[in-house]
């Protein structure tokens, strides 16, 4: 019993630290950049805001809300890849090794060459749509056959997916120069020169499914334990799963919408979530999405840094951090599933 | 009436066997690639008649269509053929040593490798350097990643699962990589990268030709080699090891021999995507399942496959040059899908 609540103290200090932690990078990711701005600078930009200084008109203009469009965005990712981790009983599981991100890209890429949509809330939608179509196909691609479900299986059919997706968005952006231009933002997952007034008409949907995401740790902890268990407990399995899908889309499919592919964040947080707090969904969603901001946020300020004076799009940043963490998982093999 | 020649020398050290149905197919296939080949002369944006075309390649002609025949057509249907075989034939032995249907060059990295290391050369060399190296730098791409990745999946050996996973992992970084150099370049290599990537045959010459040649003629002669030591493979690696066959050793020469072909299709023509998928696939269903009489087909259904490609994307659209990587591509994941669907019980 005494472990019990040791245990449970550990994770609300654990809790406390990485809130700290994500405090302090937020506000590392205002004050770093091509000007640097002191610390208390940006406490007073926040608090007592004087539009006569430049630092304050950076930090409000440009730095703040770029900082929380990463927060937001890196906490979806990873609560993304935290449930879809669960829900393919797979350790590589994440919205964009499995072709989810992918699918929303060729829906954005299609609406703006060939149909002009300009507009946020339409590329949400859109977005929500293409992130529904390829997660299904996967999902389903994945789990034909007599044995059901398997992490290769799934892997692979995500593989083709993004494939497919991938090689359609290439066709259509070889014949439409201008095209290529205004999208190549997206293809290279950045969350830079965008303002806060982008995220607001997603904020709702992220905000919602986050929610119900931190809500459903019980839910999902009864599932793990195997589907028939659940089933004999009482537990709708398929309306939770249906659930769990749902979340899936809305969050990864808002993130693209906003900026663009960002790979990795989801496969890494919930791995580095497990190991530091176990296998209870109940903390993994709240730590992942605290965990996830941190990581975009600190993979945002490097992308600053690494080839001064330009920026590195940061999916690209993500994806040279999250290989060798895919490879290490690889290697570890897919069986044991934790 | 046997249904099987074998063609042997006396110490049984080399031998072949040859099914006579599948020598059927090979005729059929082949007569039907120089079909092909002169539709592929005669048809553009100025058309020319099939006869009068054979009359040229004779040497009868009167020389008016040496400029669009030699200069511009032929090389293309000649190096499309040659980057459809290599391709197919790569696959052909990915999907034999992993032992899985669904692999390919292009899901696990080879072709993103050598993509990586075109889009280099493109953003950062041309101009300086001449274009002539741009294939080195591509297939140098393609072996540090293919040897990268099979090093990673080593751990007492490479299993098929863990080298196809970590393929996947190094696919997309780099595809990460490719996206990173193309954002940060100017809009001008933007577009000649792009283009490059999706695959495209627009730019054939007879110096892409005779430099191909070579790998072709080395490697799927290499290939048919060690067909039988892929025919007890595909038993699994427990019974191959037991039959005699050191499995690691094997699995590595014919993986250096994929990549060799892969690396070097992808260096003249950039990435066709989906080519090693299907190639093999429609192969195994017109022809038997043993892999010498696999390597021959799939070279001649890869071929095929891209020629037509090259072929519908330079005249549907005319004056549109369209690359032909979009339509593989297009042909291609849908049969992916469809592949998956079929392997269910995999």
């Amino acid at each position: 019993m005494k472990r019990l609540v040791s245990r449970k103290s550990y994770r609300w200090l654990a809790l406390a630290i990485s809130s700290g932690l994500f405090l302090f990078i937020f506000m590392l990711s205002i004050a770093l950049g091509q000007t640097p701005i002191q610390l208390h600078t940006v406490f007073d930009a926040i608090f007592n805001y004087d539009e006569t200084i430049t630092e304050h008109i950076i930090i409000t203009t440009s730095r703040l809300s770029r900082a929380i469009i990463a927060a937001v965005i890196g906490a979806s990712l990873a609560v993304a890849g935290a449930l879809m981790q669960a829900l393919t009983k797979n350790p590589l599981g994440a919205p964009d090794i499995l072709g989810v991100n992918a699918g929303a890209l060729f829906f954005i890429v299609v609406s703006a060459t060939l149909f002009s949509v300009s507009s946020l809330v339409h590329y949400m939608w859109i977005a929500f749509l293409g992130a529904a179509i390829s997660g299904g196909l996967v999902y389903l691609l994945g789990s034909l056959g007599r044995d059901g479900m398997s992490p290769i299986k799934i892997v692979l059919a995500g593989a083709a997916i993004t494939a497919l997706f991938v090689s359609f968005t290439q066709g259509l952006l070889v014949t439409d120069e201008q095209g290529l231009q205004s999208v190549l933002f997206w293809l290279a997952g950045s969350v830079a020169g965008r303002s806060v007034d982008m995220l607001l008409p997603v904020l709702p949907f992220i905000l919602g499914a986050g929610t119900i995401a931190l809500l459903m740790g019980g839910s999902i902890n009864i599932l793990m334990s195997g589907e028939d268990v659940a089933k004999s407990l009482g537990q709708k399995t398929v309306l939770i799963k249906a659930l769990m899908g749902l979340i899936i889309i809305i969050l990864a499919g808002s993130s693209v919408a906003v900026a663009g592919s960002i790979g990795f964040v989801g496969l890494i947080v919930p791995h580095m979530v497990r190991g530091l707090v176990g296998s209870d969904y109940r903390w993994i969603i709240p730590f992942s999405a605290l965990l996830g901001a941190s990581l975009l946020l600190l993979a945002d300020i490097v992308a600053r840094f690494v080839i001064m004076p330009q920026e590195m799009p940061i999916g690209v940043m993500t994806a040279l951090l999250g290989t060798p963490f895919f490879i290490y998982i690889a290697r570890r093999g897919l069986a044991k599933n934790d | 009436m046997t249904k099987f020649i074998s063609i042997r020398n006396k110490s049984g050290s080399l031998s072949y066997r040859l099914n006579r149905k599948t020598s059927l197919t090979f005729l059929i296939l082949f007569l039907f690639s120089i079909l092909l080949f002169l539709v592929c002369l005669s048809v553009g944006s100025s058309f020319i008649h099939p006869f009068a075309v054979i009359n040229h390649l004779l040497g009868n002609g009167t020389g008016e269509y040496d400029f669009v025949i030699n200069t511009l057509r032929l090389p293309r249907v000649l190096l499309g053929f040659m980057i459809g075989a290599a391709l197919g034939v790569s696959g052909l032995i990915l999907q034999g040593i992993i032992r899985n249907p669904l692999a390919s060059p292009d899901i696990i990295g080879i072709t993103g490798g050598a993509s990586v290391g075109a889009i280099i050369f493109i953003v950062s060399f041309m101009g300086t350097v001449s274009v002539q190296w741009l294939p080195l730098a591509a297939l140098l791409g393609a072996g540090i990643v293919a040897t990268f990745t099979y090093v990673m999946s080593w751990k007492d050996g490479v299993t098929p699962i863990r080298l196809v996973l970590i393929g996947i992992g190094v696919a997309a970084a780099m595809k990460a990589l490719t996206t990173m150099m193309i954002v940060l370049s100017d809009t001008y290599s933007t577009s000649t990268a792009y283009l490059w990537l999706t695959g495209s045959l627009y730019a054939a010459k007879w110096q892409d030709v005779y430099s191909m040649l070579p790998w072709i003629i080395l490697f799927i002669p290499l290939a048919l080699l060690f067909s039988r030591i892929v025919n007890v493979k595909q038993l699994g690696d427990d019974v191959a090891t037991a039959l005699g066959v050191r499995v690691q050793l094997y699995r590595m020469i014919l993986l250096f021999i994929s990549v060799a072909l892969a690396g070097s299709a992808v260096a003249y023509a950039g990435g066709i995507g989906f080519v090693g998928l299907i190639a093999p696939h429609i192969s195994r269903m017109i022809a038997d399942r043993s892999f010498s009489s696999l390597v021959p087909i799939t070279s001649l259904v890869g071929g095929i496959i891209v020629v037509l490609s090259d072929l519908v994307a330079r005249t549907a659209f005319l004056p549109l040059d369209i690359p032909a990587g979009v339509f593989t591509s297009g042909i291609g994941a849908p049969f992916f899908i469809y592949l998956l669907y079929r392997n269910r019980n995999m």
